[in-house]
């Protein structure tokens, strides 16, 4: 049973809660603000900046120009989506045989897939790195697209799973009795059912593929490149260009930024291999 | 009931994705494997590579092995520390009745959605930057000297920025888990008397514990491959003062081309990670019989 909560209590939580909270989100604030300034203002004192300098949206168009963010961005959504709806296809397939039709070892398999996750990327960086050099498909966004499948395929299986465990199995029966195919089944029975399930695995892994910081930035080097990598060759000396830092670094985060606030709970979930919902 | 013939399908199924995994683990790992015990730098066109132990021997006694495991300990251990504690604070925080919870909770978990690249470029210059960075405006405007972040402490500024980046990961899946805790106990607990210190202590830590778990370890198999930070902030220095072991294997093998030495970092870096492994594993497949 709820108690009453005194609105004192109340707002004092939310004073505290709400300072903590802002100076976590303040880099990102920060930055926001910093992009719709001049470079000029950007250096100055931060109490300046918010109360004695002017607005400017040229930051945008100077990024644009000068490492051009739309081939960045690009590469970035194809690798991310791409990556995504790849791993779609070959594990909706996997995760609903492993709920519906589950054989003795069906959780060793899963485990196992698991496992894979586990190793850590520098293990295979050299192998993979030679192989890419070889076949030409380093600096490529295919080659890019595979190797970001394959390292979120378990994550994708194991949500896919838990989602689709979660439906009665009844239901596929009854079609089945009804003479539907494995094909029907599939397509008309368990897929609309499956929507909301496959929808947080999307959102979850573009998350995880878009932000991926470490193939990303080993196996591009022009053409290729995402975001991650656009950003880091901000490095030097360009950082020391404030207002276009902050400017490349909002058009960098904010698709993200945006669709991470709309699925927190799946995050939980995928992250967390269903050990913590 | 499953038919055999349905039985038979599943297992069409679930090959593709069977295959495809185990091609990824066990091709590029042989492969690590191999390299890993033959002489072979990419910068040598000499005669083809031959086979010998030694690159293990060079890479775990050169001295920046050992300072690298150090700064992979510091690192991990420093950020998990922040992070499980913040976490906890946090979560504690959020699950209080309070006005405007949705925002302040969208505030909290948005560093986790920013790119690495992204916080860690911020970080470096808008904020720890000597200079013109905040902190340095701070101290300078209290009259002390601005500190030189990247210059006198590099792991420690590297700690603080992957802190932030993973504090909200931990403070969700806390919260999530102290949202399911049972209210009429800890009802029950306060009206028997027991202290808020006592309630924490016996009722809701118990009942973290798993939580906190499953958050080291996913943390640490995420953090033994702290990478992007390192390279836009020290590129792993100064000197060796902020390499990891992801980051010296990174150094070895596509800067120095030494594949044979760069497969031998790879192969300990495996090791170490499958150690933390096999414990979350244990925890994970528990869960699944539950």
């Amino acid at each position: 049973m709820a108690r009453a909560v005194s609105t004192r209590t109340k707002t004092l939580n939310t004073v505290i809660a709400g300072t903590l909270g802002f100076l976590i989100f303040f880099p990102i604030l920060w930055i926001i603000i910093l992009a719709f300034k001049t470079e000029e203002d950007a250096i100055r004192a931060p109490l300046e900046v918010l109360f004695q300098s002017g607005w400017t949206t040229d930051n945008f168009s100077t990024v644009q120009a000068r490492s051009d963010y739309f081939k960045h961005f690009s590469n970035s959504v194809i690798i991310s989506l791409g990556s995504t709806l790849l791993g779609l296809v070959i594990a909706i397939p996997a995760a609903w045989s492993m709920a519906f039709v589950p054989a003795k070892r069906t959780k060793d398999v899963l485990m196992w897939m698991l496992s894979t996750k586990m190793m850590p990327p520098v293990g295979v960086l050299v192998p993979i790195y030679l192989i890419f050099r070889d076949t030409g498909l380093l600096d490529s966004r295919f080659g890019l697209t595979i190797v970001l499948m394959l390292i979120n395929l378990p994550i994708i299986i194991w949500m896919l799973y838990t989602y689709f465990r979660e439906i009665p199995g009844e239901i596929l029966e009854a079609a089945r009795m009804d003479g539907a195919g494995l094909k029907e089944e599939i397509l008309y029975v368990l897929t609309p059912m499956a929507v909301p399930g496959i929808a947080s695995t999307v959102l979850l892994n573009i998350i995880l593929a878009w932000n991926e910081a470490f193939w990303t930035l080993n196996l591009t080097a022009a053409k290729a490149a995402p975001l991650t990598a656009f950003i880091a060759s901000y490095s030097s000396p360009e950082g020391l260009f404030y207002a276009k830092l902050s400017a490349a670094s909002i058009m960098a985060i904010a698709p993200i930024l945006i669709m991470g606030w709309f699925s927190q709970k799946q995050l939980v979930r995928g992250l967390t291999f269903g050990a913590v919902k | 009931m499953a038919t055999k013939a349905s039985r038979a399908s599943a297992r069409l199924m679930i090959s593709p994705a069977v295959i495809l995994l185990f091609a990824w683990m066990i091709v590029p790992l042989a492969l690590t494997l191999y390299f890993s015990v033959l002489r072979y730098n990419l910068l040598n066109p000499g005669p083809t590579p031959c086979f010998g132990w030694e690159n293990y021997y060079w890479f775990l006694t050169d001295p920046s092995f050992m300072v690298a495991m150090l700064n992979t300990l510091l690192l991990v251990g420093g950020v998990l520390l922040i992070t499980v504690i913040g976490g906890i604070v946090m979560a504690l925080l959020l699950d209080r009745p309070m006005f405007g919870q949705g925002i302040i909770r969208i505030m909290v978990i948005a560093p986790f959605f920013v790119m690495p690249t992204v916080s860690a470029l911020v970080w470096k210059n808008m904020f720890m930057n000597p200079v013109n960075g905040i902190f340095g405006r701070i101290a300078t405007g209290l009259g002390f000297d601005p500190v030189d972040f990247f210059g006198t402490m590099p792991l420690a500024s590297i700690i603080i920025i992957v802190a932030w980046q993973w504090l909200p990961f931990a403070t969700l899946i806390l919260l999530t888990a102290l949202q399911s805790l049972d209210q009429e106990q800890l009802e029950a607990a306060e009206m028997d008397g027991a202290s808020w210190l006592s309630r924490f202590r016996y009722i809701m830590l118990p009942h973290l514990a798993r939580a906190i778990t499953v958050v080291i370890l996913i943390q640490t198999i995420f953090l033994l491959s702290v990478y992007a930070e390192i390279l836009v902030t020290t590129n792993g220095g100064p000197g060796t003062a902020s390499t990891t072991l992801t980051y010296l294997v990174r150094v070895s093998s596509l800067l120095q081309w030494d594949v044979g030495i760069g497969s031998a970092g790879g192969i300990i870096a495996v090791i170490l990670a499958n150690i933390v492994a096999i414990f979350l594993m244990r925890m994970i497949g528990k869960n699944l019989d539950a």
